[in-house]
């Protein structure tokens, strides 16, 4: 048994840190998130020659095949840069639902482009309820046609096509569809962009059935945890150095017991976190009875962890956390954005607790 | 990452599992309420038995009588004993720090010596570190020993000394130099409990019971043969041992905590919350589920851990985050108790109305110490500001 990451595992994650501080410091991020879409063509197409586009795909779509703990290693340093635009919801949620529900050929059609870093997408799931409960669904296809509304869809504003979850399944439909209005949504987070999608009479082609989406929410759910992660370390690195350098009654801050152990409740909950998303990766990975546990254990703690680190961060640095130049108040709105997404804390909890309490059995250890 | 078990883990778990279920006494729940006094020889007997087995110190060396057992295969020793509920051992302080700390710094004669007697169980040890003036600032004690010849002799009073009272053997950290600085004139020695000076008087802690001793040393003489490192290196000596307690005690606690989740869960069934099973209450199930969760991750972080002294051979200062959130956790555990239970949560063992014989109400009060117990959580965040994230040293 070894929880540690193997070579190759370490291997990716360095350079995947290495990628990101190059290719997106804070200054590429911040420049992106005053755009419209966030989105840009050019980090695009090396996020592609990095194979990171295709990085839980069969080979056959043009993917790189790697394990969903490798996904998570990657999300968590795709966190920490806050790489801005469209990589989650295309990659990592369109791509997981194409998986889990589309056939073969769909998945030619669909799933290769974004592989291969040709096309943008996203998945519409919630509707004026905002609820992350899949039977809360109204919108229905009738005769091949979508009439309604979708709200909080992530980056719908840069996508190729957009998938669409209905109450009799799951609909694929081109961003030129006739009838179809995207309309910005102003979120929180500047770097990942919200969108209202409205839906007339849209064409819409039947991609599967509903069946198989928890699993892809759980992928979704522990990557979103993943970045997290990232913003976390991040947040704990910019946090500590700052209590080192910052004087105050002639002492550096970090001296101050008040603040250091802020910084050591950081550090737990940090490292705590990470040790809940690396699991819940190797549980998805090896389809573990308790993998939709473990992903809301995840879940459920990072979302809770990201805010407590953050506003940790943020007192810590005083005066200057509550500055538009630092980067802390970024990171504090991706983390309040995905806290929500795909479940909250509560949320989670309360599937732990139809898991834990009322079917006892069915989390059944896997390591 | 891999979490399977290797063919060598699978193997180990299997013949201790066939062991245990051949030896692991089926009557520990009638001992188990009662005064350690009483059940001592019944756990000193369990030692012996699994001494017998080989299985008393899975984690030492071969040549001590341990099997060398990877961190994963202790581990897997803690779930299986915590799986069949099996008893404690008597020596656990002898068998889970001091022996360790033997092996790491003694001199042969005192392995061949001690190491034997720690094994069986014929020789308990008990571990003199804190004193009524020197808690979480260890290194400020003032014990002290002088040389007198080939011996040394001791005076000073020690505190919170678990297994004082039956305790043969004590490691005892005295000052040496008080010339020093604070840390480099303390000296580690082997001390026989039975040397004419030393008194034993039982601590009586919140809980009623008597857990902990102090321990008084007038004109106590100790051969220098028995000191443990070298004279004046005692503090390194001292930290070593607490490595040990930081580390390995989180591991032995992972199954415990699930029983009395489990158990948790088992009475917010049976327990009514607004004309309904507590374990319908929106409000309790989020209580539940949250610190199930935190069990699994105290799991995981434990895992991570081992693989990660798994390379170096020691525990590292990430001990600490353990040490935190395992002793939190369990006084979050026992609040959550103690608002299913109302006004039964209250009732101590003895009581013909009290839940589970009081278990809930001893639990409430002794988890108060989980926190100050092998070093508070502030002198634990305390290591993680200096020693982890580098951060310059606050006292």
């Amino acid at each position: 048994m070894q929880f540690g990451l193997s070579e190759s595992q370490e291997f990716l994650k360095d350079s995947a840190r290495k990628f990101f501080v190059g290719e997106c410091p804070s200054a590429e991020m911040r420049r992106l998130m005053e755009t419209e879409t966030a989105y840009d063509a050019a980090l695009w197409s090396k996020l592609t020659d990095q194979g990171y586009t295709g990085i839980i795909y069969a080979e056959e779509y043009d993917g790189v095949g790697l394990g969903k703990v490798e996904l998570m290693l990657l999300m968590e340093e795709a966190g920490r840069a806050l790489l801005p635009g469209p990589f989650f919801s295309t990659v990592v949620l369109a791509g997981s639902v194409l998986d889990a529900v589309g056939s073969p050929a769909h998945k030619k059609k669909f799933l290769t482009p974004i592989c291969r870093g040709e096309a943008r997408a996203t998945v519409a799931i919630l509707e004026t309820s905002a609820s992350w409960n899949l039977r809360d669904v109204q919108l229905t296809a009738a005769h091949g046609k979508l009439t309604g509304e979708k709200l909080f869809v992530s980056d719908a504003g840069v996508a190729d096509f957009i998938l669409v979850v209905a109450r009799n399944g799951v609909f694929i439909v081109d961003a030129k569809a006739k009838g179809l209005k995207i309309s910005p949504m102003l979120g929180m987070d500047l770097t990942r962009k919200l969108y209202a999608v409205e839906f007339k009479d849209t064409p819409a082609e039947h991609l599967g059935p509903t069946t198989n989406l928890p699993r892809t929410f759980d992928i979704a759910s522990a990557a979103l945890a993943a970045e997290l992660v990232g913003g976390m370390q991040r947040t704990l690195d910019l946090t500590v150095e700052y209590a080192k350098t910052r004087k105050q009654f002639g002492k550096p801050i970090g001296m101050f017991q008040a603040v250091q152990h802020q910084c050591a409740d950081m550090y737990l909950e940090t490292e705590s976190s990470r040790s809940a998303v690396y699991y819940a990766g190797w549980a998805l990975e090896e389809s573990a009875p308790d993998a939709s546990t473990a992903v809301s254990i995840a879940k459920m703690y990072a979302s809770d962890a990201a805010r407590t680190v953050g506003n940790r961060g943020i007192q810590i640095h005083g005066g200057m956390g509550f500055t538009w130049e630092n980067d802390l108040h970024l990171y504090y709105r991706r983390a309040k954005a995905s806290e929500n997404a795909f479940g909250d804390a509560t949320f989670h909890r309360e599937r732990i607790a139809s898991l834990v309490i009322d079917a006892p059995g069915v989390t059944e250890r896997s390591a | 990452m891999d979490l399977k078990l290797t063919p060598e883990e699978s193997s180990f778990r299997d013949e201790l599992r066939a062991w245990l279920a051949k030896n692991a006494p089926k009557d520990w729940a009638e001992w188990r309420e009662k005064p350690l006094e009483e059940s001592f020889p019944y756990l000193r007997a369990w030692q012996r038995k699994l001494h017998d087995g080989g299985w008393a110190a899975v984690s030492w060396p071969k040549e001590y009588g341990g099997r060398s057992a990877t961190l994963m295969q202790q581990s897997l020793f803690w779930e299986e004993m915590a799986r069949v509920e099996a008893p404690p051992m008597a020596n656990s302080l002898g068998l889970g720090l001091i022996g360790p700390t033997i092996v790491a710094c003694g001199t042969e004669a005192q392995k061949k010596r001690f190491i034997p007697k720690i094994l069986s169980a014929e020789e308990i040890w008990c571990q003199g570190f804190s004193e009524p003036n020197a808690g979480s600032d260890l290194a400020g004690l003032q014990t002290e020993a002088k040389l007198d010849g080939d011996h040394y002799i001791v005076n000073g009073q020690k505190v919170w000394t678990s297994y004082g009272w039956v305790g043969d053997w004590c490691e005892l950290i005295v000052r040496t130099d008080s010339s020093a600085a604070k840390h480099k004139g303390l000296t580690a020695f082997l001390v026989d409990m039975k040397s004419p000076g030393v008194e034993v008087r039982p601590l009586r802690q919140m809980t009623g019971e008597s857990e902990f001793n102090e321990l008084f040393f007038r004109d106590v003489r100790v051969p220098a043969e028995n000191i443990l490192g070298k004279v004046n290196d005692g503090w390194n000596v001292a930290m070593s041992t607490l490595m040990y307690e930081r580390g390995s005690y989180g591991a032995r606690l992972q199954l415990t905590f699930n029983r009395y989740i489990s158990r948790l869960i088992e009475l917010a069934r049976s327990v009514q919350r607004n004309g309904r099973p507590a374990s319908e209450d929106p409000l309790i199930r989020q209580k539940l589920a949250q610190c199930s969760a935190e069990i699994e991750i105290m799991r995981f972080n434990q895992m991570r851990a081992f693989s990660r002294i798994s390379a170096t051979g020691v525990p590292g200062p990430e001990g600490s985050i353990q040490k935190i959130f395992w002793s939190e956790l369990n006084q979050r555990l026992q609040q959550i108790a103690q608002e299913l239970l109302g006004s039964y949560g209250q009732l101590l063992g003895g009581d013909p109305h009290a839940v589970d014989n009081g278990l809930w109400s001893y639990g409430y009060l002794r988890t108060r110490g989980n926190t100050i117990e092998a070093g508070t959580s502030e002198v634990q965040r305390n290591i993680i500001g200096h020693f982890v994230l580098g951060l310059p040293r606050s006292y």
